[in-house]
Formats: C-alpha cells, sequence, structure tokens
C-alpha cells in the first residue's frame, strides 16, 4: 500500500494539452476519485499513474518512489477497465490466477489465493467458467477480484460502474467501497458520474479541461465549490451575479437583487478575497418554493412565477422565472406540487449559500 | 399457404440464384470430371466410355505421381509457413496503426488490381540472367559472372509467398483488428512484459485468423501452376502441373481428371480436418 503523488505534471498529445500542470497527492489509503466530464484529462492521469502513457513532463510517484522509468509491468497496480478486459480465451481461474504466474507465488498457493479473491466478490463458485457466461456485473467482479489478488499497492479503477444498468450499479458502488475498506488499499477512481464519486470516495478531485478545479472532502466539493464549474457540474447550482460589499473576519455580505443583502459565513467565502463583484452560489435543492406572502424565520424571499414543473416523483423540480432570470429549484414534494403559471414565493437562508469572486463589470 | 409455411420458404426463394449458380457451374462439371475418370483413352486417342479402373491405378500406384503430390504439399506448405511469419507482424502493424489504417489495407490490395501472372513474370525481370539483381550485382563487381537464380524450388516459393501474402495478412488482421486492445494493457498491468502478454493474450486470440489464412494459403498454394510453369525448372512441377499436362496437351481427359480429383480428395480432406478445428477457433471467437 503507497501514496501516490503527481508533482507537476503535464501530458500533451502533438499540440493538444490533455492535462496541465496537475499537482496531486494522494494519501496511503485513501479513496480519492477523479471526477470530470469527458475530456477532462481524468482518464489520461490515471493511465499516466498506471504508466499505460508516460507524462510528457513532471514527476509521479508511488510510495515514496519515482515510477516515470518503471514500465508498467513492474509498478504492481490493480487495474479495473472499463470494458473489464477479461481475457475470453482463459477461465474465470485462469483470469484471476493470470497476475500471480509472474509473482513467483508457488503453484500450490495460487489455488488458494484465487479462491479467497472470488470469496471476496461474493463470487465464489464460478471459477471454471469462461468470462462469455457471466452477466455484466459479475465479470466486474472477475475484473475487480483479478486486480486485487495480487495484492497491488494501488488500485485504479477507470469508470468500472458506467457499463452497468442503474440499479446494479448502485449495488456495486457499496460492493465496491466494502472490499476497498475491507483490503485497505490505496484507490484511485475515475468517474463523470457525480453521485458516484459523492457516494464512495474519501476525497474528490475535480477535473475540466486538462486541469483540477478542486480537491477536497465530498461535503467540502458540494456544499463550498471553489469555481462555477464545480458548482454546476455536482448538481444544479444557480449563480447569481452580486456585490460585495462589506468582506470581514465573520464572513461577507452580498447585495443580490431583488433579494436584498445576504450574509454569508466565513467558510463559505473564503475564496472572496474583497469587496465587489461577486457571485452568488445557491444550490437548486436549497432554494425553497413557497406558497404566496409565506416568510418562515430566517428565509430571504421574493416573488417569482413557475415557469415548468418537472416532476420527479420524490421530488419535483421547478424553473422559476425572476425577472428576466431564470431559477432552479428542486424541492421535496410535500402535498402536491405548484402548477405552472402559479404566482409563488422563492427563498432560501444565507448559510446555505457560497459566494465565489465576480467579473468586474 | 400458412405463414410459417411461407417463412420457411423464403430462405430457399432466396438462395435459389447462388445454389443453380453453383449446382450448374460447380456440382455438374465435377459430375462430369467423376464419369470421366473411369473413361478410357484409347490407342487411337478417342475415349471410351465405361467404367474402367485404369486411370485411378496408374494416378495411385505410379511413385512418378506420388512423389510430385508429395512435393506440391511440401511447397505449399513452406509457402504457408514463410506467409505466415512475414504476414502476421505486417498484419499486427496495421491492426495496432491508429488513422492510416484504411490507406494501408488499400496498399495491401494494390497488388490484385495487376493480373496475377503479370506480377509472376515480373520476377523474370527482376532475378533472370540478364535482371535487375544480376545487373546490379555485376555492375558493382560482386559477381563477373551472372547467377541463375531462376528456375528452382526456391523461386516457386518465392513466386507462390508474392502471391498469397496479401491474403495471410489480410486473415490475421481480421481477427487481430477485433481483439480489444485493453486486453494487451490488462496482462501487461497484472505484470506480464509486453512479449509475454503478446503470447498469452494476442497471439491465441488470433490463432482463428492464423488458421483461416494457412488453410487459403496452403489449397491455394498446393492448387497453382501458373507459379512453377513461370517461374520453376524442368523438375519443379506442381499437381496442377501433371492435370493440365494430361488435358491440354496429351488430350488424355481421362487421366487428367482421375489426377484432379485426387488433388481435390487431399485439400478436400484438409479442410475437413481444419473444419473440425475451425469448431473449436469459432467457439474460442464466440467467447471472445
Amino acid at each position: 500500500m503507497s501514496s501516490v503523488i503527481l508533482r507537476n505534471v503535464v501530458k500533451r498529445f502533438h499540440k493538444f494539452t490533455a492535462v496541465h500542470k496537475t499537482s496531486l497527492e494522494i494519501p496511503d489509503g485513501a479513496f480519492v476519485t477523479l471526477l470530470g466530464p469527458s475530456g477532462c484529462g481524468k482518464t489520461t492521469n490515471l493511465r499516466m499513474i498506471a504508466g499505460l502513457l508516460d507524462p510528457s513532463e513532471g514527476e509521479i510517484l508511488i510510495g515514496g518512489k519515482a515510477v516515470n522509468n518503471v514500465p508498467i509491468h513492474k509498478r504492481n497496480l490493480g487495474i479495473v477497465f472499463q470494458n473489464y478486459a477479461l481475457f475470453p480465451h482463459k477461465t474465470v481461474a485462469e483470469n484471476v490466477a493470470f497476475g500471480l504466474k509472474y509473482r513467483n507465488v508457488p503453484k500450490a498457493e495460487i489455488a488458494g489465493r484465487v479462491q479467497k479473491a472470488l470469496d471476496l466478490v461474493q463470487l465464489p463458485h464460478v471459477g471454471a467458467r469462461y468470462p462469455k457466461a457471466l452477466s455484466g456485473g459479475q465479470q466486474q467482479r472477475i475484473a475487480l477480484a483479478r486486480a486485487i489478488v495480487i495484492e497491488p499497492d494501488v488500485l485504479l479503477l477507470d469508470e468500472p460502474l458506467s457499463a452497468l444498468d442503474a440499479n446494479l450499479r448502485e449495488d456495486m458502488r457499496v460492493e465496491l467501497k466494502r472490499i476497498q475498506d475491507q483490503i485497505g488499499v490505496t484507490t484511485v477512481f475515475v468517474t463523470h458520474d457525480q453521485s458516484e464519486a459523492l457516494a464512495m470516495s474519501d476525497s474528490i478531485v475535480v477535473m475540466s479541461a486538462g486541469r483540477v478545479e478542486q480537491m477536497g472532502s465530498p461535503d467540502e466539493v458540494y456544499n463550498n465549490p471553489a469555481s462555477e464549474f464545480v458548482a454546476n457540474f455536482l448538481g444544479a447550482s444557480n449563480i447569481l451575479p452580486a456585490q460585495c460589499s462589506t468582506r470581514g473576519a465573520d464572513g461577507a455580505v452580498l447585495e443580490l437583487a431583488p433579494f436584498g443583502k445576504v450574509p454569508i459565513p466565513a467558510e463559505k467565502a473564503q475564496r472572496l478575497s474583497d469587496a465587489g463583484p461577486a457571485k452568488l452560489v445557491l444550490r437548486a435543492e436549497k432554494l425553497q418554493v413557497l406558497p404566496q406572502g409565506a416568510a418562515p424565520e430566517g428565509v430571504i424571499t421574493t416573488p417569482a412565477t413557475v415557469e415548468t414543473v418537472d416532476y420527479q416523483g420524490q421530488t419535483v423540480r421547478y424553473f422559476l422565472r425572476l425577472g428576466d432570470r431564470q431559477l432552479q429549484a428542486i424541492n421535496m414534494i410535500d402535498d402536491k406540487p405548484f402548477e405552472e403559471g402559479a404566482a409563488v414565493q422563492i427563498g432560501f437562508r444565507p448559510k446555505d449559500c457560497s459566494a465565489l469572486p465576480g467579473e468586474a463589470e | 399457404m400458412s405463414v410459417e409455411a411461407r417463412e420457411a420458404r423464403q430462405p430457399w426463394i432466396l438462395l435459389s440464384p447462388a445454389l443453380t449458380a453453383v449446382a450448374l457451374l460447380l456440382i455438374v462439371p465435377l459430375c462430369f470430371i467423376v464419369v470421366y475418370s473411369f473413361w478410357l483413352r484409347t490407342a487411337t486417342g478417342a475415349d471410351q466410355p465405361g467404367f474402367f479402373l485404369d486411370n485411378w491405378a496408374e494416378a495411385l500406384t505410379d511413385p512418378f505421381y506420388r512423389d510430385i503430390l508429395i512435393n506440391t504439399l511440401k511447397i505449399a506448405a513452406i509457402t504457408t509457413l514463410v506467409c505466415a511469419l512475414m504476414g502476421y507482424p505486417s498484419a499486427y502493424f496495421i491492426a495496432r496503426s491508429n488513422g492510416n489504417k484504411a490507406i494501408l489495407l488499400l496498399l495491401l490490395m494494390l497488388p490484385f488490381w495487376i493480373s496475377y501472372i503479370i506480377r509472376t513474370m515480373s520476377w523474370i525481370n527482376i532475378l533472370g540472367v540478364s535482371g535487375a539483381l544480376n545487373s546490379f550485382l555485376l555492375w558493382t563487381g560482386i559477381i563477373s559472372e551472372p547467377l541463375q537464380m531462376l528456375y528452382n524450388q526456391a523461386t516457386v516459393i518465392l513466386g507462390l509467398v508474392h502471391f498469397l501474402l496479401p491474403f495471410m495478412i489480410l486473415n490475421i488482421f481480421v481477427s487481430l483488428d477485433g481483439i480489444d486492445v485493453t486486453l494487451e494493457d490488462a496482462a501487461n498491468s497484472l505484470g506480464a512484459t509486453r512479449w509475454e502478454s503478446f503470447l498469452q493474450v494476442t497471439l491465441p486470440l488470433s490463432l482463428p485468423g492464423l488458421a483461416a489464412g494457412g488453410l487459403l494459403c496452403f489449397v491455394l498454394g498446393a492448387g497453382t501452376y501458373i507459379t512453377p510453369l513461370v517461374l520453376g525448372g524442368p523438375r519443379d512441377a506442381m499437381f496442377a502441373n501433371l492435370v493440365f499436362e494430361a488435358i491440354i496437351t496429351q488430350l488424355n481427359w481421362p487421366l487428367g481428371s482421375a489426377l484432379s480429383l485426387m488433388l481435390l480428395v487431399v485439400l478436400g480432406l484438409l479442410v475437413a480436418i481444419y473444419n473440425r478445428y475451425l469448431g473449436m477457433a469459432q467457439l474460442m471467437k464466440g467467447l471472445g
């Protein structure tokens, strides 16, 4: 088990820069997710850690040792590929045993370790079958068993759940986390699915266009996004231009028309250095849609009109018209959702907001 | 007519043009050849219809025919082996090249635009006594007399390899192209070197293509008569040359029929053996 460190890593393909100067530190035993849309460089980073790509610049350290010149087959990593990459001409047991053959594990021991790995992924009886005879979820587990049976220093997961259907994906998510907890291996997980990232990670690295936008715990990244991109990528957010009137030790006060003064707590205003133009980030699920005239304690409100109602069963998503601006709100359904065209009161609590620096006009 | 009966008939209706062509152009002539092979050529040069085993007795017992058959199979086998060894790296290169696959495949097809006979004869201009290679060697002074490089078994094999290599490359390419490249990445990540992962993963998964290319090269090689005719010496005749000789030169259709059926049976057996093996290969492909 080892930490993984990227130091000023850059990856260029011809003239295209896939990863701009990136430094990352993944502590020993952590479950870290690289999250971002396709083309953001997350897979490129993973492939560089794996040794499937060489960085154009910078250094990669695994367990404190620079591995730039260590070929992939000597890095002792377990990789689970998006399409599983099981060897179709070998049985499940042969697949799992593949890595052990190159590690001088005595023959007598191999069978036992293969069985233990199959037990761990809860498929103890499929060793004699061929991968094609297994379902997608089962193949996924075998790919995981094959990667962990070699006791890798680092486990690399390249969108391992994206090929599974929704229900199975959620089961596998729990399963994967359980196995990772059990063996405690440092894990780098690549995904474009924010709910996977939030549910599984100790720490999330949000990437966009080859750069790291933010690294932090799921709670931090979700509730206190470092940029507009992060705010929008992890769920829906309303980003409203505002003016910061006072910036002090206990937070900042933003002037937001037509709501008025919004006091932002210090830990959510740390990216705002000074008074001046700012942006207020308000998550869609924190924007409350209320009946006309309602004014709950501690909620700043203003009248608005419901434009579109997107009914989702347990929750409802409203698109609201506020002057020349459209806002999104995701609310739990209590009794009956508002109807399209209804005049409502919308509001939020200031402590649910965070502030970002705005562009000067 | 019920819907089921109509649906059951449909494939046969669609197949009928092809079946008609195969029946008229292949099965019927083949039956003629079978019948011919039991006729007898009389001293007057006329064919005597009937059921005689003389041609078969001659074809099966004469060591002359047996030796040439063995030689033919040997040349075909060597050609196939050379094609496999030369073709695999090329096929691998094409399958793994990004972007210009289409151009490379087009280049591979290019020789087919020129007649096979012309391509075979072009070797005379290269290897002949006053050919390009001899002229060059004489000019550099390495040799003082032109070398006799043509008209031996080696040039026959060379000509056949030249003719058959694209078939081998195409077949291997098709199976290599179908192999997921992440399988090699996976093998590497588990500790196999590139060479080991090739041997463990890529090679076994490409065997069906190698086998198909091998069969094609062998059958086409064993059945050829142009290459030994153009590039071979008098002692390098292959079995198809005997058939040509019997039918065209000696006008001995009965003997020629028996000989060609003999070759057909030998190669047919080979295909049958391959088919059994392909059953397995196909199974492996199905797993892939």
